[in-house]
């Protein structure tokens, strides 16, 4: 019955800030990831991107709301009972630098899950099995001992996956994983991570700020804004036919290696994306949105199925010709 | 009006660490025309800042700047003594970072910084400091100026604290303003605001050195484009010129791996191996471990940039031949 | 020719890998450099390694014995028999001085290294836990770093009294709040890194965390800690014994040794200068050495 391997229905986390304010990282977001696709979620920094990557594989605790896995509420779980779910769910992290212990070698790092899950039964075992990972995922088996200091970015990048897909999960939350990467190397991982992808059957949540990143891996896209989902369908039918404002001001901005397109008008979005401590009321993307009308600040949008792909903008139709 | 804003002839900068002396300037020559924006492109590590920080006289021990003439406007500033250069720095040469967090005192008010910069360099109350601070706060469209006169540091957002520190670096209406990063710590929608500004300044008259890793952003904004590549430049050429007929294998690898991300496909186009450590460069061209046409010449020279088609140069034994095709 | 290219990119990659190391500077690397760069803290750790050879082979080193004592050569002035003099019951001081170096630096480093695994321990728990866990066990180290370490030392060794294992119980119980007051700040920050998040996403339990990703990074820390300790506890040793609560004559401390010697200040001044004499050497040396060690491994002070 149901079709989604991880599903969110109306999550929402709140967060704590300065002063007794709080700050609405992710507020009230539904969206279903099916087994073996890769669900694509852009937007900008502080839109809540990570917050909901990490509230889907229960890393964080929603303020509200629900994940489900496999069709089974993991969000009300107690610790115990939801522990063999831990090993379904990783995560690749952004910041190869920061996210791999300085003091322990490579061998250590990527026995750590094989260990904690007892999937070996001896030293010697789980040593053959790094070896295996280590050449899964393009690393020289001679440097088993050596520390992550002594890598380049992409090859840390690469002990930061084979650790996620040590325990063998079958959701992997991948964080910005080639940003802090140089532009020759951030191919070879977005390879790496596609050949993964089929060679394991995993099923991915691609979080970056890069749209042409995204457009790559993904099946269907989520584009977010301050906490909201504003657009969510195929790759091609949002890339080729976005209909929510913001995702066309998105698409635009992007600088294209292209100079033929040099001083040709591009259409620029006002002012600085609002603070998401103190969003503006009804639709959140209404003070930098052109075509923003008095609807926008007293309604909040509601998510609109057409064509296949949900919008969150009263004015969907409307704008379909602009 | 001089044709030549900034001329940098032979720049070479050393480090000297306990494994050996490294190049992360090795020998760069390069041009900022008056009214342009001049592109330095490469990945991390190739030695663009180190250039721009040479340029500014801002080298950090254990570096050193042992080679090369600079000439800012036709006259030589390498062998200017300390308190003659940073008198140029501000006035007539400025800097903008990555992160402008780290660049502005985060416990003075922003105003001030930037009326501070005024009456570093040139006589005035402060009545009027603060008028021409809010002049250029409003030339470089800061909403609300006189609101904004009054924030500190961490009440601005990214975009805003950037366009402080590009009025505060504008303020003695330099020749030169040298731009490092200055967009990639910010969004998409805002980096497109501030590379708007940038060229709005340079049609104001100052010229610009761009120094970036993203080729989207150079190709929008720069006139001329400089590649670097392990502490040399590897090709120079117009943009336009320099994107449609690459010249050199690297900016080729470069250019194809972007095009293949936007094109999609089964498997990415990349340039294998990594970036090689400054250490150990290879004898002879630092590309070619990487270069999939390397050739006997290229393990054992080093080649010169050499000036292949009008204005464009490339750093490589082929690139006639690379050319034609 | 692919399988050639392959070979190529694998020198490459090695070549980059050879090159980086040295870039972050393991632990060694640092005292190497230490010692090259800081001449004290080399002197300081050769004094200490002296003081220590010292304390083992002391039987080796002197014709006398700790105890043995000679009536008829009762506070003899520096000679070339007694190098440093007799005292009161004409027991030769080198002698006493060396056999003393045992207790010294065994006040010295027991309690440090005591107090260093009991507010290791407590302070990764508290700083992990947080909550009450938290809550109770930092009031309980505010309340220990409130009392004036020596009046609390007092406390406890009038209650318990002299002897050598009791002074050993007195210095840990006071000394350990520092120790769990910076390794919870360290505990709070590691928590929070990235690789900390990435063990939790693997699923590596609490404890285990804690043992093996939060506990070894706070070493650098703990051993300059551990350095300062040392003397401060044979300070504090040197103060109990001078007051009569510490080490029970007839056997030799430093400041057992003071604390009679004070007795003949005028006539024998080598009872109390030279037992002082050793007491600020090995302070001074444990001191230089933690400063040395501090410098080269605190990233914040290695820019300057």
């Amino acid at each position: 019955m149901n079709e989604y391997l991880l599903e969110a229905r109306n999550l929402s986390r709140v967060f704590p800030a300065a002063g007794k304010k709080t700050v609405q990282a992710v507020s009230g977001v539904s969206l279903g990831i099916r087994e073996g696709e890769t669900l694509g979620l852009v937007g900008e920094s502080g839109c809540g991107k990570s917050t909901l990557g990490r509230l889907m594989i229960r890393l964080l605790r929603p303020t509200a709301g629900d994940v489900l896995f496999r069709g089974k509420n993991i969000t009300d779980m107690g610790e115990k009972e939801f522990y063999p779910f831990r090993r379904e769910m990783q995560l690749v992290f952004q910041d190869p630098y920061a996210s791999l212990d300085p003091r322990m070698t490579v061998r250590d790092l990527i026995a750590e899950p094989i260990e904690t899950w007892r999937l070996c039964e001896n030293r010697q075992a789980v040593t053959g099995r790094v070896r295996e990972l280590l050449h899964a995922v393009g690393v020289p088996e001679e440097f088993l001992y050596r520390y992550p200091h002594q890598f380049s970015g992409g090859q840390r990048q690469r002990i930061g996956i084979a650790r996620a897909i040590a325990a063998e999960p079958s959701f992997i939350v991948c964080d910005e994983p080639v940003s802090a990467l140089d532009v020759s190397v951030q191919n070879q991982i977005l390879n790496l991570l596609k050949e993964l992808k089929t060679s394991r059957k995993l099923t991915y949540l691609f979080i970056s700020h890069d749209l042409s990143v995204v457009r790559y891996l993904s099946d269907r896209v989520c584009v977010m804004f301050l906490g909201k989902v504003c657009e969510i369908g195929s790759t091609e039918e949002v890339y080729n036919h976005p209909r929510h404002p913001y995702t066309r001001f998105l698409l635009d901005a992007v600088p294209l290696p292209d100079p033929s397109l040099k001083g040709k008008e591009i259409r620029l979005l006002r002012g600085d994306p609002p603070s998401p401590a103190n969003p503006p009321s009804g639709c959140r993307f209404r003070t930098r949105c052109p075509y923003a009308q008095e609807r926008c600040a007293a309604e909040e949008p509601a998510l609109r199925e057409t064509d296949g792909v949900q919008t969150a903008c009263h004015f969907t139709e409307e704008l379909k010709g602009l | 009006m001089e044709q030549t804003v900034l001329e940098v002839k032979n720049l070479t900068v050393s480090f000297h660490t306990e494994k050996g002396v490294i190049l992360p300037v090795n020998g760069v020559t390069l041009t900022v025309p008056a009214g342009k924006i001049v592109g330095v492109v490469g990945e991390s590590g190739c030695g663009k800042s180190m250039t721009a920080r040479a340029i500014m006289g801002l080298v950090k021990y254990p570096g050193k700047v042992t080679g090369g003439k600079i000439f800012l406007c036709g006259k030589e500033i390498t062998q200017l003594p300390e308190k003659e250069r940073r008198r140029l720095r501000g006035s007539e040469i400025s800097m903008i970072f990555q992160e402008p967090m780290t660049s502005l005192n985060p416990v003075v008010k922003v105003g001030k910084q930037v009326d501070e910069a005024v009456r570093l360099h040139t006589p005035c109350t402060r009545a009027e400091a603060k008028q021409k601070t809010l002049n250029m706060f409003r030339e470089v469209e800061i909403p609300e100026p006189e609101a904004r006169y009054n924030c500190y540091p961490h009440q601005l957002s990214g975009g805003l604290r950037q366009r402080v520190m590009i009025a505060m670096a504008m303020i003695c209406r330099p020749r030169l303003l040298i731009a490092d990063e200055p967009t990639t710590a910010l969004d998409v929608t805002v980096e497109a605001q501030i590379l708007k500004l940038l060229e709005k300044l340079r049609d104001a008259g100052t010229s610009v050195l761009l120094i970036s890793h993203n080729l989207g952003v150079i190709a929008r904004t720069c006139d001329e484009v400089s590649v670097m590549y392990a502490g040399r430049i590897v090709e120079h050429g117009e943009t336009a010129a320099l994107f449609e007929k690459p010249l050199h294998p690297y900016t080729r690898g470069l250019l194809r791996s972007v095009a293949s991300l936007r094109a999609g496909g089964e498997t990415l186009q990349t340039i294998p191996g990594v970036v090689p450590n400054l250490l150990h460069l290879p004898k002879g061209c630092s590309f070619s471990l990487r270069c999939e046409k390397c050739g006997a010449d290229c393990e054992e020279k080093v080649p010169e940039l050499r000036q292949i088609a009008p204005g464009h140069f490339a750093r490589c034994f082929l690139a006639e031949k690379e050319g034609k095709e | 020719m692919p399988r050639d290219k392959r070979e190529q990119m694998k020198k490459v990659a090695d070549i980059r890998l050879e090159s980086q190391i040295g870039e972050e500077e393991r632990f060694w690397d640092l005292m190497r450099r230490m010692a090259r760069e800081n001449k004290t803290a080399l002197l300081s750790f050769a004094v200490i390694v002296l003081m220590t050879l010292a304390a083992v082979f002391a039987p080796l080193l002197t014709p006398y014995t700790e105890k043995q004592m000679d009536l008829m050569n009762r506070l003899a002035a520096p000679s070339a028999k007694h190098l440093l003099g007799t005292d009161e019951g004409g027991r030769d001081v080198l002698t006493r001085l060396l056999f003393g170096t045992r207790v010294s630096l065994l006040i010295g480093v027991v309690p440090a290294l005591l107090s260093l695994l009991l507010g290791a321990v407590l302070g990764v728990l508290a700083g992990y836990k947080g909550g009450l866990t938290d809550a109770v066990i930092m009031r309980i180290a505010d309340v220990t770093l409130a009392f004036p370490s020596m009046l609390l030392a007092m406390v406890i060794m009038y209650s318990l009294g002299g002897g050598i294992m009791n002074v050993f119980l007195t210095l840990t119980l006071v000394n350990w709040a520092n120790v769990a007051r910076v390794v919870r700040a360290h505990t709070l920050r590691l928590k929070n890194s990235e690789f900390a998040e990435a063990a939790r996403a693997i699923g590596v339990p609490g404890r285990k965390i804690m043992q093996r990703h939060i506990l070894p990074n706070c070493l650098p820390s703990l051993l300059v800690l551990f350095t300062l300790n040392i003397p401060a506890s044979i300070l504090t040793e040197s103060s109990l014994s001078f007051l009569g609560l510490g080490i029970q004559p007839p056997n030799a401390s430093w400041g057992l040794m003071i604390n009679t010697g004070r007795q003949y200040l005028y006539n024998a001044p080598w009872l109390c200068f030279v037992p002082g004499a050793a007491i600020m050497l090995i302070v001074l040396a444990f001191n230089f050495l933690g400063n040395g060690l501090l410098d080269v491994l605190d990233p914040r002070q290695k820019k300057q």
